[in-house]
């Protein structure tokens, strides 16, 4: 295998995935709108309601999460769409082209993260305007820590396209295993206290850890630390780490042994 | 060297109870080109798709320009160009970004985000090829506003980008008008000419497989016939003739000096089939001394022919 021309070709299907973002106006409006509703409305409600009893700003705890939840979302969702155009459209192109099968799900990662990061940067900016107490410092901090969260949300991605037949199938699917995710790793609710059933499956979650990550990040060294972050960061990261390479090795396996055997 | 051969194909599909592609063999020599005709569900698609690497046979064998598709996959998908049923270019992307990310993925140039830093010979073939699409500075346009015989046009030019020494068209011309099909034949007989391509089509058009040199006529997954196309005419194109008399009396005349004639014939609505070649009816005619009161010399299009043998008319 000749490493310089796969990723020539991984950069080529990335950037692909990025100008189509780009280039689609509709999909970048409402792509905010989900993150923002929750941001403002849910946690500035709560907030208002509710800071004096627990002790931080609730704003700025969904803030975060919604962050993490974005992220995670948007890459593995972007990554299941390859099963789409698998059967009638572009990809149809790029599975009969000479390079590896994991440079296709490698390359579809790394597009979907890109865009994944561009619509948290334009969530940052309106997040200003709206005045969500944030720290700024600490807030460009989350940068290079956004990445690996796209990195598990992408691998998540492959491992649940490589066990699904056909779009239909990824419809219904898809929200089933990522709605609950959202109370289960506590995007927008305290899951610090949790009965035990509830406790399991939280932990059981992938986004749990996506999300602690920046909140351990984000809150190190803050008064409310203990009352919003569940793991230290070095936790999170290994956790995040491990299940990333499970995920894509796994993944990737069986999505090309499935591929073919239809 | 064969430029496709293949050996006792067989697909069956999970959860099928029969077989899509049932027990096939067929070879296609370099520069040929091979038409591959059938109804909708005869099991083209999915003998192209098994071909294209892009699905897995259930056993067989198969080697395109001489490499096993399961061993060598990678080889036999740089040899091969496709075009696909379904269009499969990115609407989101130019034209000259869809052919860029085509010849990234064969390998014949690096990444660069942006035409402009791409090399030279690059920036040649692109305006050589907006020239012949005719397209000009629209080359650099999304394809959205491209219309459809455009659209297949510019898949035909991306897959040649790389050279390929075999190209797959499945039904490239469905959905295209009359004019945008005949445009895209004229286009793809200069290429095979230029280029000496060989080329392996599926269509159900006849008028189409006209011009292969075979025609491979496949339905429930199984071949009924693998020929050249003057040879399938002369099976299956039977001249004849239809006469009718006033009674039945003369009519049984006209059989008895059929007979004495030595003429095939059979009985049909109220007068005679008979089986003879166009240019021997007027022989026909002159030996028969009864009066007809109807006389039709019928010769059948290789289209009603291949219904015909579809619907098992067709004895051989």
């Amino acid at each position: 295998m000749n490493i310089k021309n796969e990723l020539n070709s991984i950069l080529a299907i990335a950037y692909r995935d990025f100008l189509k973002f780009i280039r689609d106006k509709q999909r970048i409006v409402f792509s905010l709108i989900f993150p923002l509703v929750f941001i403002a409305a849910l946690g500035g409600s709560l907030n208002a309601n509710l800071e004096s009893d627990i002790g931080y700003n609730f704003m700025t705890y969904v803030f975060i999460g919604v962050l993490a939840q974005t992220l995670f979302q948007s890459t593995a969702s972007g990554v299941i769409s390859l099963i789409e155009d698998r059967e009638n459209d572009f990809s149809q192109e790029i599975f009969v082209s000479p390079i590896s099968r994991y440079s296709i799900i490698i390359g579809k990662i790394v597009g979907e993260s890109s865009v994944a990061m561009v619509q948290i940067i334009t969530i940052f900016l309106v997040s200003f305007v709206i005045q969500v107490p944030i720290i700024l410092p600490r807030l460009l901090l989350l940068i290079p820590f956004s990445l690996l969260v796209c990195l598990l949300g992408g691998s998540f991605g492959v491992m649940v396209l490589s066990n699904l037949s056909n779009k239909r199938a990824a419809d219904q699917i898809f929200p089933f295993i990522m709605f609950p995710q959202f109370f289960l790793a506590g995007v927008f609710s305290p899951i610090k206290e949790l009965p035990t059933y509830l406790w399991i499956l939280s932990r059981m979650a992938p986004m749990t850890y996506a999300v602690d990550l920046l909140r351990s990040t984000y809150y190190k060294g803050l008064p409310e630390y203990n009352k919003v972050v569940l793991h230290s960061q070095l936790l999170n990261l290994t956790i995040i780490l491990v299940l990333t390479t499970i995920f894509i090795s796994a993944g990737t396996y069986l999505f090309i042994k499935n591929e073919r055997n239809r | 060297m064969h430029a496709i051969e293949v050996n006792n194909l067989v697909k069956r599909y999970k959860k099928a109870t029969t077989n899509a592609v049932d027990n096939v063999s067929f070879t296609v020599d370099e520069g040929e080109f091979f038409a591959f005709l059938g109804p909708n569900g005869a099991g083209k698609t999915t003998t192209i798709s098994i071909l294209t690497t892009t699905l897995a046979k259930t056993s067989g064998e198969l080697k395109i320009a001489g490499f096993d598709i399961d061993k060598d996959p990678k080889e036999v998908r740089s040899r091969i160009g496709v075009i696909f049923q379904n269009p499969s270019l990115d609407l989101n992307l130019t034209a000259e970004e869809n052919i860029r990310l085509h010849s990234i993925m064969y390998k014949q140039y690096g990444f660069k985000p942006t035409y402009k830093l791409m090399p030279k010979e690059y920036k040649n073939t692109v305006t050589e090829l907006s020239e012949v699409l005719g397209l000009g500075e629209e080359i650099f346009k999304p394809i959205k506003t491209f219309s459809g015989g455009m659209k297949r046009k510019l898949e035909i030019i991306r897959t040649l980008m790389h050279k390929p020494k075999i190209l797959f068209l499945d039904e490239p011309t469905s959905g295209l008008d009359p004019l945008s099909r005949k445009n895209l034949w004229e286009y793809l007989n200069t290429i095979k000419k230029k280029e000496n391509t060989t080329i392996f089509l599926t269509t159900h058009y006849l008028d189409e497989a006209e011009g292969a040199d075979r025609v491979c006529i496949i339905n429930h997954g199984k071949i009924m016939i693998n020929d050249t196309i003057s040879t399938i005419k002369n099976k299956l194109i039977k001249d004849h003739m239809y006469v009718e008399t006033k009674t039945q009396e003369e009519l049984n005349a006209v059989k008895k000096e059929l007979k004495t004639h030595n003429y095939k014939f059979e009985d049909r609505d109220n007068g005679l089939i008979i089986n003879v070649k166009n240019s021997h009816s007027q022989e026909l005619i002159k030996s028969i001394k009864t009066n007809l009161s109807k006389i039709n010399i019928v010769q059948p299009s290789l289209e009603e022919a291949y219904l015909n043998l579809l619907n098992n008319n067709y004895e051989h």
